[in-house]
């Protein structure tokens, strides 16, 4: 596989890939903000800006989400995701309304309330991670299947509580976790921005540390890393990024997987400091070039996130199937 | 067998329990103090009578179709739901939706059986493909498949506008069931009778095709047929009530464990565990939130994949 593409593609550097990808970026977002805009001016550009922010803001959190993730589980089949994260934080949300009822939940200030989450769901979701990881990390297949499950009983238990409150509440609830990708909710935005620079810092502090992992755990642990430290760190981030896009957007199972297989596929390098950008890019022009072509050309609106499904569930089964072979 | 007896008493008393819970005031005393054209009678015979057979018709046929499907798979976790079998009978509705709006159900029965054979026939061509065959990798195929061929469902029904409608056939829910709607149901006793009849047949075809071949049986026809009822029990139950996760992988599994896979032994236990799972599922649906209900397809997803993940794990100690 690896000789086949080396012959069949002439060397670009990943730097000139990257500045590429920022290239068409810049031309997605310009064609959103201006195809078939009618009217006024100073009311599209904010409007459309808005949406573009929470895109952007969707697209990062899931890219670092993903390729952190893939980084510590040493697989790129994994996402958190996939892996039942997005659906953990779904419920976490709906226990929050269940015991709290929809009114004083509402009225919680929103910082409280999403630092709040976020710390249940750090808090969980590394008791899984270290719980699945620490149990059956030699078959993966177990682990991805066990992912899915988990997935699929706490989208149950979710549903299980959200038809135990009353209407009120539940109407609370479903408009905070079935948003579309376009949610203009500002504050939620503003939160969600402040809390993805904030790990964008520490992230960029554990670069190096982060292409140590790469190597594998016995060979970073020699070279001077402290693994199980950084994992968790790792972990914590994840989670937070996860909360960030589920809180936004909802569940997408496949997008993560998708963004950061093709960052990987283009760049042809390990290091994060080129993946990351590389995956925060594509993830924004597929959001915003997706919405592009959907919405403007084809007419279509919030179909994007269907057509994200069936694209990533192909590739994961050809994932799957190529991967058995080796 | 008295074991089996047993297993049968404790099924009728499971229904007689769901005979007598709801709104509505039906106790075997209001029903003798009161004359049949009263109320509890006409509840009793038009809303949950038919409520019940339709839990045990279709938890008994769904569990059956389930360990076919283990058997021709030669898969312990493969069922409807993991094979994209449900997913296929559900894009079959929705086409016949689309372009024949007030069809019968009995139509939509038929559209549902011909999609979901295609579908369960298209993951058993992709199970061709895995050379090792993992025997996690077949369900995480299977789910996958389901997956996108439920995006492409869910594409269609949001261009048609039927995004709702489409909830009601992929959430298992019983509280519809009245008489004249659910008797299409009979269909899947029918078809698990026939697997009862074939189950040697289908016991010898889960040791493999040479295997099967070499004993005289023509592969290809049990496969065809073990399909079609698979399909088939799909499409009925999908249509009436709505799926039903994991309950075909479940049900077998358990079943196997205490009586082993010789599928004639097994198919009687199936088809009671089965009914008597959706049975209580349905009954702790109807209890938990007095006096509203919890569609079964929710009170089973908690249940049902914390039992899947049980099997999953059980095999493995920690040292993995």
């Amino acid at each position: 596989m690896a000789d086949i593409r080396a012959q069949a593609t002439p060397v670009i550097s990943p730097r000139q890939v990257l500045i590429i990808l920022a290239a068409l970026a810049a031309v997605s977002i310009v064609a959103f903000m201006v195809i078939g805009a009618k009217g006024n001016w100073s009311f599209i550009l904010p409007f459309r800006g808005a949406k573009i922010w929470s895109m952007a803001t969707i697209g990062t959190a899931i890219a670092i989400a993903t390729v952190l993730f893939q980084t510590i589980t040493a697989n790129r089949m994994l996402t958190p995701s996939i892996m039942g994260f997005d659906a953990l934080f779904a419920l976490v949300r709906t226990v929050q309304v269940f015991f709290l009822g929809g009114l004083s939940y509402a009225m919680l200030p929103d910082q409280l309330q999403f630092t709040y989450e976020t710390a249940v769901m750090v808090g969980l979701s590394t008791l899984l991670f270290r719980w699945l990881f620490g149990r059956a990390s030699r078959d993966l297949y177990l682990l991805v299947l066990v992912g899915i499950v988990f997935g699929v009983l706490f989208r149950s238990l979710g549903g299980l509580m959200q038809r135990l409150i009353n209407p009120n509440d539940f109407a609370v609830l479903q408009d905070s976790l079935f948003a579309s990708f376009n949610t203009t909710d500002q504050t939620l935005l503003g939160i969600s921005t402040i809390a993805i620079a904030g790990v964008g810092i520490w992230v960029w502090r554990l670069l190096p540390a982060l292409d140590v992992l790469n190597l594998g755990r016995d060979t970073a642990i020699n070279l001077g890393v402290n693994y199980n430290h950084t994992v968790s760190q790792v972990l914590v981030i994840v989670a937070i990024l996860v909360s960030v896009s589920t809180a936004l957007v909802g569940p997408v199972t496949f997008f993560g997987l998708l963004v950061a297989n093709l960052a990987y596929l283009v760049i042809r390098s390990h290091r994060h400091i080129l993946i990351l950008p590389a995956a925060i890019l594509i993830s924004i022009i597929t959001l915003v070039g997706g919405q592009v072509v959907l919405e403007r050309v084809f007419g279509y609106d919030t179909a994007l996130a269907i057509i994200i499904e069936f694209v990533g569930g192909v590739v994961f089964i050809a994932m799957l199937l190529r991967g058995s072979r080796t | 067998m008295p074991k089996l007896l047993l297993g049968v008493l404790a099924i009728l008393v499971l229904a007689l329990i769901s005979l007598f819970i709801g709104v509505s005031d039906v106790t075997p005393m209001s029903l003798f103090s009161s004359s049949p054209e009263d109320r509890p009678m006409q509840v009793l015979l038009i809303s949950r009578v038919p409520r019940t057979l339709a839990l045990m018709l279709s938890g008994s046929a769904l569990a059956v179709a389930g360990l076919l499907m283990q058997m021709l798979a030669r898969n312990r976790f493969v069922e409807p739901g993991t094979a994209g079998t449900v997913e296929s009978a559900v894009f079959g509705i929705l086409v016949i939706t689309i372009f024949w709006p007030g069809s019968p159900l009995i139509a939509k029965m038929l559209a549902a059986t011909v999609t979901a054979l295609m579908g369960t026939a298209l993951f058993m061509q992709i199970l061709k493909r895995i050379p090792l065959r993992s025997t996690l990798m077949v369900p995480l195929v299977g789910i996958m498949l389901g997956g996108v061929i439920s995006s492409i469902t869910a594409f269609f029904a949001y261009r048609y506008d039927l995004l709702q409608t489409l909830g009601t056939w992929t959430m298992g829910d019983f509280s519809g069931v009245l008489r004249g709607r659910y008797e299409l149901l009979y269909i899947s006793a029918g078809l698990v009778g026939i697997a009862w009849i074939a189950a040697d047949r289908f016991t010898v075809a889960g040791l493999g095709q040479d295997f099967t071949t070499n004993l005289g049986l023509n592969y290809r026809r049990v496969l065809t047929l073990g399909l079609t009822i698979v399909s088939m029990v799909t499409a009925v139950v999908v249509v009436s009530v709505g799926s039903i996760p994991f309950l075909g992988l479940i049900v077998p599994n358990l079943v196997s464990m205490a009586v082993g896979d010789n599928a004639r032994r097994a198919i009687p236990w199936i088809v009671l565990m089965g009914a008597g799972f959706v049975l209580t599922c349905d009954i702790i649906g109807r209890v938990i939130r007095f006096p509203y209900e919890i569609p079964i397809g929710t009170v089973f997803g908690v249940i049902g994949s914390a039992l899947f993940l049980y099997l999953l794990l059980r095999r493995r100690p920690a040292n993995g």
